[in-house]
């Protein structure tokens, strides 16, 4: 079964070309957190995006809102250039767009009200009278399942959960069409995390809502997202599917990545596969794929040149030289 | 590049009870932590009973709040007078030459002299847990000079082995390296060294693959699981994920809220889970394939509702009843014993048998 989002042939929501981010190392050769990354998420599509730190996948996060300012590369939204936007301009467009952030203890501000939270966005934007932005405070606790009397409380008489529920408040009150959810529940409880997810989900549905999920839980990923990119190093290894990129990795990486999930089955009776050395500094990557110094099927052409993003079933990408590797575990 | 473990082939079955050496490293009774919240005393665990025998991983899994950090740093003497006591209970703790010591009742002194000789301690952040200031090498030796007695350099010899048998290459340089020179992993596994340099008959590992990459932290289990067959000590292993446990321990012991609420052999638990938190908490986290299924017949994920109830919040009665579907009023009215479901496996709540 596809499931692809049913618009993703007709023109994505956002289309991002050849984004790299360096960051300068005083002395040094710069880090390449990014290298030349691009994909596109079709309207109401939620893509999630999944590698370990220093992947890069917060850095493609905040760069699209332009938190940060890439390298390189050029971001679409909506059919306008995101990158040479400025000023005015660049805050009108980015109230279409709204970020949740992993943390919900950090991330909001324990000298506000609630309401003060909730309304900051809408007051720097100038959007509306006070009590209309008092409205909209309201519709997004009653959207994310808050009682509307949580407006005069403190941002830390709440549980973890109940905190994220107000971060994701925050960002619904902007009335967004595009979300970045970076890590939103890995800061909680396993009891709690469902909770988050299920609501999330919801209200991608509800409110036809376009995501960008940026997690390192393959867990999640599954249920949340239509298609997920697996990053490495700063690079796309593999874009799928989440169906097919569980049931049929063509990666290494992926399927390594894959295989360190540890079974919550004791019984499991099966081969566990642990892939050796640790992640290279990306100030020093390996030359060609990067991956190839972790990878049990590495060869001589692997150093040499970067693979490239092919398509190698209908919407599967993946970059590897080694074609014979496709599809099998390891 | 590779290792392939057979999960079936890596955990033996420890010592059992009906073995000869079948006296437990550690016997925990009916322990009870207090707390000094303003002006009053909370328990932040109560009663806990856990058991550990040589060769054998015990895990204890909980969400925030639910005291297996507090019950791993009672019994570690760790927890800071000022604000906490022990308000009861035994800590028994067989030493490396079998004499068994009442832990409870141990001296600052005596309990110096065991962490880190006879009792190793692993921590999440290995970062906060090595000193920056000094080399990897001299922070690893410390134990073996202080405790074995060992001279300089015997101990740097030591250090070597150890850290070559921890998996690191080239284990010399990295001896005289300093604690940011290491990645998380790298330094994850010197305080492991550390941990194991006296030859401890007993590990705490308190959740110390949670601040790890996945890769790295199925490293890491593997590398535990491989010093445990070699090393032959019981483990305390505190953790969060479930996944985790049934990678690694052989016994599991359920908290929720002070409360070991569950306790058995991770196949039975895990199989057949005896308490509607275990049973709850293993539903809510999606596996591969039944989170597809879910979505596609859209559905949403199973949840516990509500949250974890905080130390001076905790409900009278079965701490779990406000959130359980199988609560009824003799659950509110006090905390459930713990019952023996058969061969071994507790449960804390009055209507096991309906699960």
């Amino acid at each position: 079964m596809n499931q692809h989002s049913p618009l993703s042939d007709a023109r994505p929501l956002l289309d991002v070309q050849g984004l790299s981010k360096h960051f300068p190392v005083p002395g040094g050769t710069p880090v390449r957190a990014l290298d030349d990354i691009s994909f596109s998420i079709g309207r109401g599509e939620v893509l999630g995006l999944v590698g370990e730190s220093g992947s890069g996948k917060t850095t493609i996060g905040r760069s699209i809102l332009r938190l940060i300012e890439p390298t390189a590369g050029r971001i679409t939204f909506d059919g306008t250039d995101l990158m040479t936007l400025k000023g005015r301009a660049m805050r009108q467009e980015r109230r279409r767009l709204q970020y949740i952030f992993q943390n919900p203890f950090s991330s909001l501000s324990p000298r506000m009200t609630v309401g003060q939270i909730l309304t900051e966005g809408l007051d720097l934007q100038k959007i509306g009278t006070r009590a209309e932005r008092l409205e909209r405070a309201r519709t997004a606790l009653s959207q994310v399942e808050l009682s509307p009397d949580t407006i005069d409380r403190y941002a830390h008489e709440f549980s973890g959960g109940q905190r994220q529920r107000i971060g994701i408040a925050r960002a619904l009150t902007m009335a967004p069409e595009f979300l970045v959810a970076d890590e939103p529940v890995s800061a909680l409880d396993v009891s709690v995390q469902a909770q988050i997810i299920n609501l999330l989900r919801d209200l991608q549905l509800r409110l036809g809502l376009t995501m960008l999920f940026i997690t390192h839980d393959l867990g999640v990923v599954e249920y949340i997202c239509d298609r997920v990119i697996v990053l490495y190093l700063g690079r796309v290894m593999e874009i799928a599917d989440s169906a097919d990129l569980y049931a049929a990795p063509r990666h290494p990486y992926t399927r390594a990545l894959l295989d360190s999930i540890p079974s919550a089955d004791p019984g499991a009776d099966r081969k566990r596969i642990t892939l050796s050395g640790e992640i290279p500094s990306p100030m020093n990557p390996p030359s060609g794929c990067v991956f190839r110094t972790r990878c049990p099927h590495a060869e001589a052409r692997c150093a040499q040149a970067a693979p490239p993003l092919e398509e190698v079933a209908p919407g599967h990408l993946r970059a590897c030289w080694r074609p014979d590797v496709a599809g099998q575990p390891l | 590049m590779l290792h392939m473990t057979d999960m079936t082939e890596a955990r033996p079955a420890p010592q059992t009870a009906s073995g000869p050496s079948a006296e437990p490293t550690l016997r925990v009774r009916g322990l009870t932590t207090v707390f000094r919240i303003g002006r009053r005393e909370m328990p932040a665990i109560e009663n806990v009973d856990l058991e550990i025998a040589p060769g054998e991983t015990l895990a204890l899994v909980g969400e925030s709040g639910s005291g297996k950090s507090i019950t791993s740093l009672s019994v570690l003497r760790l927890l800071p007078g000022a604000i906490s006591r022990i308000g009861g209970g035994e800590v028994s703790f067989r030493d490396r030459e079998g004499r068994v010591r009442d832990l409870v009742s141990a001296g600052g002194e005596e309990m110096r002299r065991l962490r880190g000789n006879h009792i190793g301690t692993v921590f999440q952040e290995p970062m906060s847990c090595l000193n920056p200031v000094h080399r990897i090498g001299d922070q690893i030796a410390e134990p073996l000079i202080l405790h074995l007695g060992l001279s300089r350099r015997a101990a740097f010899e030591r250090v070597v082995e150890l850290l070559a048998a921890m998996g690191i290459p080239d284990p010399a340089r990295r001896a005289r390296q300093y604690p940011h020179e290491l990645s998380g992993g790298m330094s994850q596994r010197a305080t492991i060294a550390m941990a194991l340099a006296c030859d401890p008959v007993l590990l705490i590992a308190d959740e110390p693959t949670t601040a790890l990459d996945v890769t790295t932290q199925a490293q890491i289990l593997r590398l535990l699981q491989d010093l445990q067959k070699t090393h032959g000590m019981a483990m305390l292993f505190v953790t969060h994920n479930f996944g985790v446990v049934a990678e690694i321990a052989h016994r599991v012991a359920v908290m929720y809220a002070g409360h070991v609420v569950e306790q058995g052999r991770v196949a039975d638990v895990f199989r057949h889970p005896r308490h509607p938190y275990t049973r709850g908490l293993m539903t809510c986290v999606p596996q591969p394939g039944d989170a597809l299924a879910l979505r596609r017949a859209g559905q949403a994920l199973p949840t516990i509702q509500g949250s974890v109830p905080s130390i001076t919040d905790r409900p009278p009665g079965c701490p779990f009843a406000p959130r359980c579907a199988l609560a009824v009023d003799a659950c509110r009215a006090a905390v459930p014993a713990m019952e023996d479901t058969g061969d071994g496996h507790l449960s804390r709540c009055i209507r096991w048998s309906e699960m």
